[in-house]
């Protein structure tokens, strides 16, 4: 029997399969849809201290094959988190993995402490949303930034600490490293890519933002090639994203060296995206006679 | 729900409007009135389309929709086999009145044909559209409703004009306890004033660029009079009037 069970910084997942920030809110809306045991686990909406509106509509743009969002982290904030939907995800096996974005140093590292004292299984600090002026992008897109919010968050979180790196740098291996130096235990990758669509009759951007973040099949081949190469530098584990709907998406992203495998637009066009993958994964792993999960990690054989 | 569905028949209707009835099993048995589905058009596009459900019996459900870009082209263009159907979607209409008018512009008509078979009460229409040829479901609605009024903007059919005339002219006359309109924003902003003008309850179904469909994106959200962000798929897309304009 193949195993689908990962050990990622320490914290057992059942299986790979992870449901990425923003695609999945709180995991309400989609438990009428598919039994949440069926995860690994839930990146939840991206959560900032005080309560955030968002961004104007319309936020959402189709693309080729993927789509522009530019929600701008709208959500009820950390303490109304904490009390209204965290005990309704505590009711499933699945790991609660609360991401968070600050303006801030001081807000991670407010936001790090109360949720790693609520009870959540990892914390990923998002340093990456394209989406909000003052965001946590500003952290994502330096060495130092990336250093300095990530030995913060570490000083008092109790729970692993995860760092969620942003495509949208010039050289994103050396980001990796720098949160890992600073005690990042894992690394989630990649966020969305900054993009933009225009209306051709109106010569309008369709986002109301202007710009948006770009997931989905698209996007692909970036996340494998920017995981690639961080799992190469890092020996920290990843959570691979980014374009994943089928389980040989998952397995071509686990073969580029991610750990666990996270699912976002697909959801949107198939509510059980996620058990596909999941049951296509396992398929592969038994027609293949391969043990377990973790025996496909990192193992592309790269050309000379 | 999600579901693949037969579709039963397919028809055109104008130009470039389009029906469709589904055996939708289960998810026609849930639907409600302004409630829609989301619909998978093709490999080649990504994200579902949403579509509200025109009328429904015993399972049965129609979908009328207009061709404009890649997503309903392909559904257009369908003529038989399945749809991959998530829904019913949504908060539908409150169906409570005695005496309920229906106001529609274009391709917001085809919703409020399965709201004016379902009202407690009597129901009265006033349709509006831009010419003749783009008049669809007139007998449909005289079917079910006690009156129907036409309008086109060219004159071409019915009176000349937008809605809003005989609207008012409806209104002035007294006798209705609410109104459930669908159409274009322009439209629905100005029936929304009439409603406040002669303070009777307005619902208005409202349209946003939606991801998932189910309330887990937030990619629909509109800011409501006061301030709050609520989700068109989830929250709507039906919203009191006062609510959002
Ligand atoms: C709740 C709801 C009910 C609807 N009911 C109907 C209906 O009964 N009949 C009908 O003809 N149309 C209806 N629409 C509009 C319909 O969804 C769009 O016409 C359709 O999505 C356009 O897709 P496309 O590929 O043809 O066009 P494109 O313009 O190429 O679509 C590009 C993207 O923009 C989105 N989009 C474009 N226009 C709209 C719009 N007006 N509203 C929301 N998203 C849009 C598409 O979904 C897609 O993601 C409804 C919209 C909503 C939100
Ligand atoms: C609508 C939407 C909202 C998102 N919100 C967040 C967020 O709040 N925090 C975050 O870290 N990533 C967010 N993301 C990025 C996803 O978690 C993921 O990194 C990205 O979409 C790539 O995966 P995918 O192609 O499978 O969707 C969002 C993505 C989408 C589409
Ligand atoms: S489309 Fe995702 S919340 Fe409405």
């Amino acid at each position: 029997m193949a195993n689908l069970r990962v050990n990622f910084a320490g914290v057992a997942f059942e299986t790979p399969v992870v449901m990425a920030s923003g695609t999945f809110g709180f995991g309400r809306e989609y438990s009428e849809y598919l039994d949440l045991n069926e995860l690994g686990g839930i990146c939840v909406k991206g959560l900032t201290l005080r309560p955030r509106a968002g961004n104007p509509p319309p936020r959402i743009a189709e693309t080729p094959m993927g789509m522009l969002n530019s929600v701008g982290l709208q959500n009820p904030g950390v303490d109304a988190f904490i009390r209204d939907e965290l005990p309704f995800l505590r009711q499933y096996r699945m790991k609660v993995i609360a991401n968070l974005s600050g303006n801030t140093v001081e807000e991670y590292v407010a936001m790090a402490e109360k949720l790693s004292d609520a009870g959540v299984d990892i914390l990923e600090v998002n340093i990456s949303c394209p989406n909000v002026k003052a965001g946590g992008l500003a952290f994502g897109t330096t060495t130092e930034g990336a250093r300095d919010v990530t030995a913060a968050v570490k000083t008092v979180s109790r729970v692993p600490v995860m760092v969620k790196l942003s495509p949208n740098v010039t050289d994103i291996v050396t980001i990796a490293k720098a949160a890992q130096d600073a005690g990042a235990e894992a690394l989630s990758l990649i966020n969305t890519l900054l993009g933009m669509r225009i209306d051709t009759r109106t010569r309008r951007p369709i986002l109301a933002n202007n710009f948006g973040g770009l997931s989905g099949p698209a996007v692909l081949p970036v996340a494998l090639r920017m995981v690639c190469q961080v799992a190469r530098a890092v020996d920290i584990p990843i959570l691979g994203m980014g374009g994943i709907s089928t389980g040989d998406d998952a397995v071509e992203m686990l073969l580029a060296g991610a750990d666990l495998i996270g699912v976002g637009t697909a959801c949107f066009v198939d509510p059980l995206a996620p058990l596909h993958i999941k049951n296509q994964l396992w398929a592969y792993l038994a027609r293949h006679g391969i043990a377990a999960v973790s025996d496909l990690t990192g193992r592309v054989e790269l050309h000379a | 729900m999600q579901r693949q569905c037969d579709i039963i028949t397919a028809q055109q209707l104008t130009d470039h409007i389009h029906a469709i009835t589904l055996d939708a099993g289960d998810i026609g048995l849930a639907a409600r009135p302004g409630q829609f589905v989301h619909v998978k058009c093709g490999d080649g596009v990504l994200l579902r389309r949403p579509i509200s459900i025109c009328d429904c019996r015993e399972g049965y459900l129609k979908i009328v929709f207009e061709a404009r870009g890649p997503g309903t082209q392909w559904l257009g263009e369908k003529k038989s086999g399945e749809l991959d159907i998530l829904g019913p979607l949504g908060r539908g209409f409150d169906l409570a009145g005695r005496n309920v008018l229906l106001v529609g512009g274009g391709i917001g008509v085809p919703p409020l044909l399965y709201a004016a078979r379902e009202v407690i009460g009597i129901a009265t229409a006033i349709l509006g559209f831009r010419s003749a040829d783009h008049v669809i479901l007139q007998s449909h609605f005289r079917e079910i409703c006690k009156r129907v009024t036409i309008t086109t903007d060219d004159g071409s059919f019915g009176e000349q004009g937008f809605v809003t005339g005989p609207l008012e002219h409806h209104l002035k006359q007294g006798g209705y306890d609410s109104i459930l309109a669908c159409g274009p924003t322009p439209m629905l902003q100005a029936v929304a004033a009439l409603a406040d003008t002669y303070n009777i309850h307005c619902q208005v179904s409202l349209e946003e660029r939606m991801a998932c469909g189910v309330g887990a994106c937030l990619g629909c959200a509109i800011e409501t009079n006061d301030g709050q962000m609520l989700r068109v798929c989830k929250d709507g897309p039906v919203f009191s009037a006062t609510e959002v304009f």
